[in-house]
């Protein structure tokens, strides 16, 4: 489904050179649930943005699907990551002047699909993640465990086959962030999505399937 | 999606009232000044009642006799025109009037200023006016030097109130005029039109401006089409090298140009006080574009700033938008059909200040009987500066959006 080969990123200003991955390689099954973990700045979201296709790599491939999608241009990478992946963040990143439905849309936007079409999959979305009662509130109306549910409604809305998430559980207390664990299990056991999280907490990574460590940029296991 | 390009564009404008009112105001206020401004030209240039031909009229108001020492210019004399410029080639009609210039009336002890125009025959052919009573000053008129006179409709409400003024006498810088027809108000603007009172040229109190070279007089060409301008002018031209100087100009002067001016060409004579044959028109309005356009800019840039410090602000939803599927082009539309939005907002209440503007201004007395209206074409003016508006202001802005990394984007947005 995912797989990396050799794989660096190195950032360059005027003055200074920063590697923020060294020779990288992962392959991801379809239907995995792998973590990622590592110490702060060690590169586990470079890695997620990698894969997310947000940013570039500096050397190596990435393949989406066994198509090798590195030297995509802007609008190809666009369409695939609207196809394909969906994100989540750790700050949630709803847009605060919409609604919870038109923030659950927002991928949809960008697929030729009907206002009736588009409404009608943000509503199922949000019916399964069990906030159906909150479709026409406002961010800043919700607890942080709604919103983050928000956030997955979105990133699910368009059925990607794969599920990006940037420490999800990260802003929320043990108990949302049980909450969130499930529901993202429960998307790879009932919809088999593939899920790369990226998770400094060792107990959410334990219920995954696999865990991959990043030291200093290198994959260490 | 352009349902929700105007939700967002809505919930944008509502989340910096601040901001918001800024920048209408700007663009509002932008086109307010150059609607009146466009209109106001539009008045003076375009074919309108009474000088319905205007587009194919010719006006000789402008000469000048020079020799060795000497320079003498102003407005032609009666002699010259009507020795030198009739029965030219290509031209339909030509009329001799003076220039309206203040007379004094009383009229039951008060005192009247009206503008008195001298006027032949052909003048009231060329020209259309729409009379509400009575008819023109006739060609037999001035040969016979009759004293009758045309007023308007706001002279006969001061001399004669509540009553019809035709057949009545009236009293004008001491010569008194039998009433034969009453007309509407003309603007002030229309130069060749405009007149309070209207009565024949050989009435006039200079009984020797007949003989002048120089005077006070201006000639009306309407031509068969505009076509024939070129001819007419040169055979103008060509003619005013055969005048010959009475004995009295003779020692001083020993040549004279006299020039057959089109509506532009007159006013860009009159702005850069031109004495060559072709007064540039082209400068003229280059000049009055590239001030136009300066004032746009002011306004344009203020919003561009605006929009760049609004970008900051949705960085992280541009972030979002970018990582959910939107292309560099998608988000550029987006934020271009805001911006469109945001000037189309300033543009509809620069149109209802511009109406509003020019209806004080016909309502005072700034402009003598001012009728300026946002007519069709002064209404296709104030679309394209508006669409100006929105691309100069919108489309850099945009690009620099559709440019920021995704993740820098959701770390807070960075513009480098």
């Amino acid at each position: 489904m995912i797989k990396l080969e050799n794989i660096e990123k190195v950032y360059r200003t005027s003055r200074v050179e920063t590697v923020a991955l060294m020779n990288v390689n992962l392959d991801v099954k379809e239907g995995e649930f792998i973590s990622v973990m590592g110490p702060s700045g060690c590169g586990k979201s470079t890695l997620l943005n990698l894969i997310g296709l947000l940013d570039a790599p500096s050397k190596g491939q990435i393949f989406i699907n066994e198509k090798a999608v590195t030297s995509y241009q802007d609008k190809y990478l666009a369409n695939v990551r609207n196809q394909e992946i969906g994100f989540i963040f750790q700050s949630f990143h709803l847009v605060n002047d919409l609604t919870v439905v038109d923030n659950v849309e927002i991928p949809l936007l960008y697929r030729k699909l009907s206002n009736s079409q588009r409404r009608q999959m943000a509503l199922k979305a949000l019916d399964h993640v069990g906030l159906s009662s909150r479709v026409f509130h406002f961010p800043s109306q919700l607890s942080g465990g709604q919103q983050q549910r928000v956030a997955i409604a979105r990133a699910i809305v368009g059925r990607p086959k794969i599920l990006l998430a940037d420490e999800p559980t990260g802003n929320l207390d043990s108990k949302m962030g049980e909450e969130i664990m499930n529901l993202l299990i429960g998307l790879n056991e009932e919809e088999k999505t593939t899920i790369v999280m990226v998770t400094h907490d060792k107990r959410m990574a334990e219920r995954t399937k696999r865990i991959v460590r990043i030291f200093d940029g290198r994959q260490v296991s | 999606m352009l349902k929700n390009y105007v939700k967002i564009a809505f919930l944008v404008l509502k989340r910096r009232k601040f901001f918001t009112f800024i920048s209408l105001f700007a663009i509002s206020f932008t086109l307010v000044v150059l609607i009146v401004v466009s209109s106001i030209f539009d008045h003076v240039l375009a074919p309108m009642a009474p000088e319905i031909n205007k587009d194919r009229s010719l006006t000789m108001f402008f000469a000048e006799i020079k020799g060795k020492d000497s320079i003498w210019n102003g407005n032609p004399g009666y002699k010259l025109l009507n020795d030198y410029a009739r029965n030219l080639p290509g031209v339909e009609l030509m009329s001799i009037h003076s220039e309206s210039s203040p007379a004094i009336s009383y009229v039951r002890g008060q005192k009247i200023v009206s503008a008195l125009k001298h006027t032949d025959g052909e003048y009231w052919k060329i020209l259309q006016f729409k009379f509400l009573a009575g008819s023109p000053i006739t060609t037999e008129d001035e040969k016979n030097a009759n004293f009758v006179a045309v007023i308007n409709q706001n002279t006969q409400e001061k001399f004669f109130p509540g009553q019809s003024a035709v057949g009545q006498q009236i009293e004008v810088d001491d010569q008194k005029f039998q009433v034969v027809g009453v007309v509407e108000n003309v603007s002030q603007l229309r130069n060749s039109a405009y007149a309070d009172i209207w009565v024949p040229l050989s009435t006039s109190k200079n009984a020797a401006y007949k003989t002048e070279l120089m005077g006070s007089c201006i000639a009306t060409l309407l031509a068969k089409s505009r076509a024939d301008f070129p001819a007419i002018k040169a055979e103008i031209a060509a003619r005013m090298k055969t005048v010959e100087f009475p004995t009295e100009l003779k020692k001083e002067y020993e040549q004279i140009s006299c020039f057959a001016d089109t509506a532009l060409e007159v006013l860009s004579r009159e702005a850069f006080n031109s004495v060559e044959a072709n007064p540039n028109p082209s400068r003229f309005i280059g000049i009055l574009l590239g001030l136009m356009t300066l004032f746009m800019l002011l306004p344009a840039i203020n919003l561009i700033n605006i929009n760049v410090s609004r970008i900051l602000e949705r960085a992280s939803e541009v972030g979002v938008r970018k990582a959910f599927g939107a292309s560099s082009r998608t988000l550029v539309a987006q934020f271009i059909t805001e911006n469109l939005i945001l000037t189309s907002l300033g543009g509809l209440l620069g149109f209802v200040g511009s109406m509003l503007t020019l209806q004080l201004i016909n309502h005072s007395s700034i402009i003598q009987y001012g009728s300026f209206q946002v007519n069709y074409r002064v209404f296709f003016y104030g679309i394209i500066i508006t669409v100006f508006f929105s691309l100069f202001s919108g489309v850099y802005p945009a690009w620099r959006m559709s440019k920021l990394n995704p993740v820098e984007a959701l770390k807070g947005g960075s513009l480098r």
